[in-house]
């Protein structure tokens, strides 16, 4: 045992009242007190932006919104109404094709990197991805359109979603990865020990265990490319008709948002500002989705 | 029973279950265990005891090949289960841990599936389709004396359950894909003495059709469930006998040291 008596040698030091300030306390408080303040109000500074945005938006934006501007399609200058009912769908039709494109490729190379690939060739696909991450947006269309619009000898939808699907790859890549990782590995070992061959532990109890995580960073990438213009503006180019061909070009609301707000025309432009407020809303409820689709995921029904 | 079977001396020694032979393992250079060789009696419970990094987790790892999982991690050797060796590289893992299953230190119900979904993850996952889901948890559950406390709220996530409770559910686990060895590791060493006394109880119960093979670093536990003990040290075994003679008898002075808590 070793709890005996503490050795009592030096005296123990005179007890001082709680009462009494220790010194350095003030200067402690005081630090303490200014860090608490200054994160408040970097807090809030951030904050201010957002919100500004979004009142600015809807301030110029909501007095436009009407059923017409959802239906119609857009109308020569000079002619009232009109809407970008046109750029809405396709715009939704281009989210599609990025995902169908993007997310499988980008979720099984996250699982890759996170339960397969070991040594250099994960770290170079690691890097690689890292990289794309931060190419400008434009490059990839420069890209697609080399690749994918010379090929085909047209602007399409197609070529529009394959840009967008390589913007949010890397995001889903690395998403998925991180979040694979903080899945605790006794969960691995559990299943792995059922008998459970190693690539349906990946999918059924690994990746499901993060999912709800990583239904948070694919709606992040689809929230950005949504608002993406300038991978489209030389693949999906601009369609002012219906259009849900994807071999044709299409038009998105940001493309149309782009050309209303630099043209002239006091119309388009007001025109302009509530395609801003479509776009924003629309990111909004496809967040609203995602969430409860992942929420309902993580309970286990 | 006894606290320590030593009232059956006479008994032949059971139809061995798995023979391991000059067994080693390595974490990348490190050797973690040295030319392990000892018989695993059927239908009897095995207790693998000895200080902490001795190599007993390790030994009991690669007897479902769980230990290669480990990055780095390699065995050598073998261990032949029911006449088969399980190194054999026509001996796929995966089959071999449906018969041979594993409870682990740290209880690890899938924390996105239910009560339910955890006693049938081992066939969920295989995507195995079973006649009649329902009859299987009950018995199962029955069968590791969790049914009447669980049974009101198996659509409950399993984390819902004390420690003591998921250790029993993940046994369950391993119960549900009928295996015919079980491996625990530790199993309660994260429990209170109720739920460990209730474990115990079960670990009894179940040698009557399993063969089990305990770690622990509770001396007490091993002599009280087990019927054999190996004691390891430093990556060696340095006795294997019935627990009796183990505790009462040993051969070897290091084991004495140990069982007396001389050291460790």
């Amino acid at each position: 045992m070793t709890t005996a008596t503490r050795p009592s040698s030096a005296p123990p030091p005179p007890h001082r009242t709680l009462l009494e300030p220790a010194p350095g306390e003030r200067l402690r408080r005081f630090r303490s007190r200014f860090f608490t303040a200054l994160c408040v109000l970097c807090a809030v500074v951030v904050l201010v932006p957002l919100f500004s945005i979004f009142l600015y938006v809807v301030a110029r934006g909501a007095s436009g919104l009407s059923l017409e501007f959802f239906t119609g399609l857009p109308q020569p200058v000079g002619e009232p109404g009109g809407g970008m009912g046109n750029a809405v769908v396709g715009t939704l039709i281009l989210i599609a094709i990025a995902c169908a494109i993007g997310l499988p490729t980008g979720i099984l190379a996250g699982i890759y990197l996170a339960e397969v690939g070991r040594g250099r060739l994960a770290s170079a696909i690691r890097f690689i991805a890292d990289v794309l991450g931060g190419v400008p947006s434009i490059t990839i269309g420069v890209f697609v359109y080399a690749l994918v619009v010379v090929a085909m000898k047209r602007f399409s939808a197609l070529a529009g979603g394959i840009a967008l699907a390589i913007v949010m790859i890397p995001t889903v890549t690395r998403t998925t990865e991180e979040l694979l990782r903080m899945v605790p590995s006794h969960l691995r070992e559990a299943s792995l020990a059922l008998g459970v061959p190693e690539w349906r532990t990946s999918l059924l109890v690994m990746l499901r265990t993060a999912a709800p995580g990583i239904g948070t960073g694919v709606m992040l990438a689809v929230a950005r490319i949504a608002g993406e213009t300038a991978p489209l503006l030389f693949t999906a180019f601009n369609s002012r008709y219906w259009s849900a061909d994807i071999d044709r070009p299409i038009a998105s609301l940001p493309v149309q948002i782009l050309t209303y707000a630099t043209s002239p025309y006091k119309d388009w432009q007001a025109q302009a500002w509530t395609g801003a407020l479509v776009l924003v809303l629309l990111v909004f409820c496809l967040n609203l989705l995602a969430r409860l689709a992942t929420s309902r995921g993580g309970k286990g029904r | 029973m006894s606290l320590i079977d030593s009232d059956r001396p006479e008994e032949a020694p059971p139809a061995a279950k798995i023979v391991v032979t000059r067994l080693n393992a390595y974490f990348h250079k490190f050797h973690a265990i040295h030319d392990i060789t000892l018989s695993i009696p059927g239908a009897r419970v095995t207790a693998v005891i000895g200080p902490s990094g001795c190599g007993k987790s390790t030994f009991l790892r690669c007897l479902n090949r769980m230990h290669e999982h480990v990055p780095g991690a390699t065995a050598k050797g073998s261990v032949v289960l029911d006449g088969v060796d399980v190194y054999d590289p026509a001996v796929d893992p995966v089959r071999l841990r449906r018969r041979v299953g594993m409870v682990f230190q740290k209880a690890n119900p899938f924390p996105t599936m239910s009560i339910r979904e955890n006693v049938l993850a081992g066939h969920k996952l295989n995507g195995t389709r079973l006649k009649d889901p329902a009859a299987l948890v009950e018995k199962t559950l029955r069968h590791v004396a969790l049914w009447d406390e669980v049974k009101d709220k198996l659509d409950q996530s399993g984390m819902s359950l004390s420690g003591g409770q998921q250790q029993r559910l993940c046994i369950a686990r391993v119960l549900a894909v009928e295996p015919e060895v079980i491996l625990l590791d530790e199993p309660c060493s994260a429990l209170d003495p109720i739920a460990t006394a209730r474990i115990e109880e079960l670990i009894d119960e179940l040698k009557e059709r399993y063969t089990l093979v305990l770690v622990t670093h509770n001396m007490q536990q091993a002599a009280r469930v087990s019927d054999y003990t190996a004691f390891f040290y430093m990556g060696d075994l340095v006795e294997f006998d019935r627990t009796g003679t183990i505790f009462t008898n040993p051969k070897e002075s290091k084991t004495e040291d140990y069982v007396t808590g001389k050291f460790g």
